[in-house]
């Protein structure tokens, strides 16, 4: 079971967000350094991701786009500023032009994520921290009315008195 | 079930920006306690009346609080709406990242990607 717990700070702009895996640092690490992994999670499902460059080197970049019920296909770019295998791993993350590359002029968000060894497994850590308010609106935007009614279904399933 | 929880990205920053000062957050969350008078408003406060009608005015541009006259009172009342939609945006994001350790659990258990 996934243990799974987070704390959005509107002030100061951050959500981070704690999961237990049962998994080892080492294995749970690659699901972020290897793309074809990256992109079975970057996304939801129904907006899967799908990352043509994954340059995974301090001050390497990614290009990714993500595809939509409806054929669209929102772009976004990672900058990798931070690479301390399997323990943490900072990036950079902010939105694409149609051409794939950065937007000029708009701030990217910055992600840390650390991978902590415990007895069963691993507990990740990802902090996102957005610059501004704006930006928070502009990357949920991205594909967010599918995740709301994914969302909506999961809470279901939690509520189902089946589930433990 | 389609929710449309999209606001105008400049009523956005005006929301975090109200919200960034810890005087303006104190006021709000009593306005959402109860209706405040700004006499009243300004006795808690170690800063001039003036200052806190600023502050109270930055509210009401963010829309977050909204302001009645009531005789010699000028009396602030939270804007429930708004209040809910700030706390929105980052549900949103959160649901998105719980969504993404999910699918990294189930990556885990089926690394191939194979159906179980």
């Amino acid at each position: 079971m996934t243990v799974i717990t987070t704390a959005a700070d509107a002030e100061a702009l951050t959500l981070t967000i704690v999961a237990e895996f049962d998994a080892a640092p080492d294995r749970v690490w690659d699901v972020w350094e290897d793309p074809r992994q990256l992109e079975r999670w970057w996304g939801p499902p129904t907006f899967p991701a799908t990352f043509t460059r994954h340059d995974f080197v301090v001050g390497g970049e990614s290009r990714y786009f993500m595809t939509g019920p409806a054929g669209e296909t929102p772009h976004g770019w990672w900058r990798i500023d931070t690479i301390d295998k399997p323990h943490r791993l900072d990036f950079a993350n902010g939105l694409a032009g149609d051409d794939g590359e950065p937007v000029p002029g708009v701030e990217p968000m910055s992600g840390s994520v650390t991978f902590e060894a415990t007895g069963k497994g691993t507990r990740m850590t990802a902090v996102t921290r957005f610059t501004d308010a704006a930006q928070m609106q502009a990357m949920l935007d991205m594909g967010m009315q599918d995740g709301m009614t994914q969302a909506i279904e999961q809470i279901d399933v939690l509520l189902s008195p089946a589930t433990v | 079930m389609v929710v449309d929880h999209r606001v105008a990205e400049h009523e956005i920053d005006r929301i975090f920006g109200a919200l960034a000062d810890g005087t303006r957050r104190d006021i709000l969350r009593r306005a959402i306690g109860d209706e405040q008078s700004v006499s009243a408003l300004a006795g808690r406060y170690a800063m001039s009346f003036a200052a806190v009608q600023k502050h109270v005015a930055v509210l009401e541009r963010a829309t977050l609080v909204t302001k009645e006259r009531r005789g010699r009172e000028q009396i602030v009342h939270a804007n429930r709406a708004t209040v809910g939609r700030a706390a929105t945006l980052l549900d949103h994001y959160e649901q998105l990242w719980i969504q993404r350790a999910e699918r990294i659990a189930d990556i885990l258990a089926n690394p191939t990607g194979e159906p179980t």
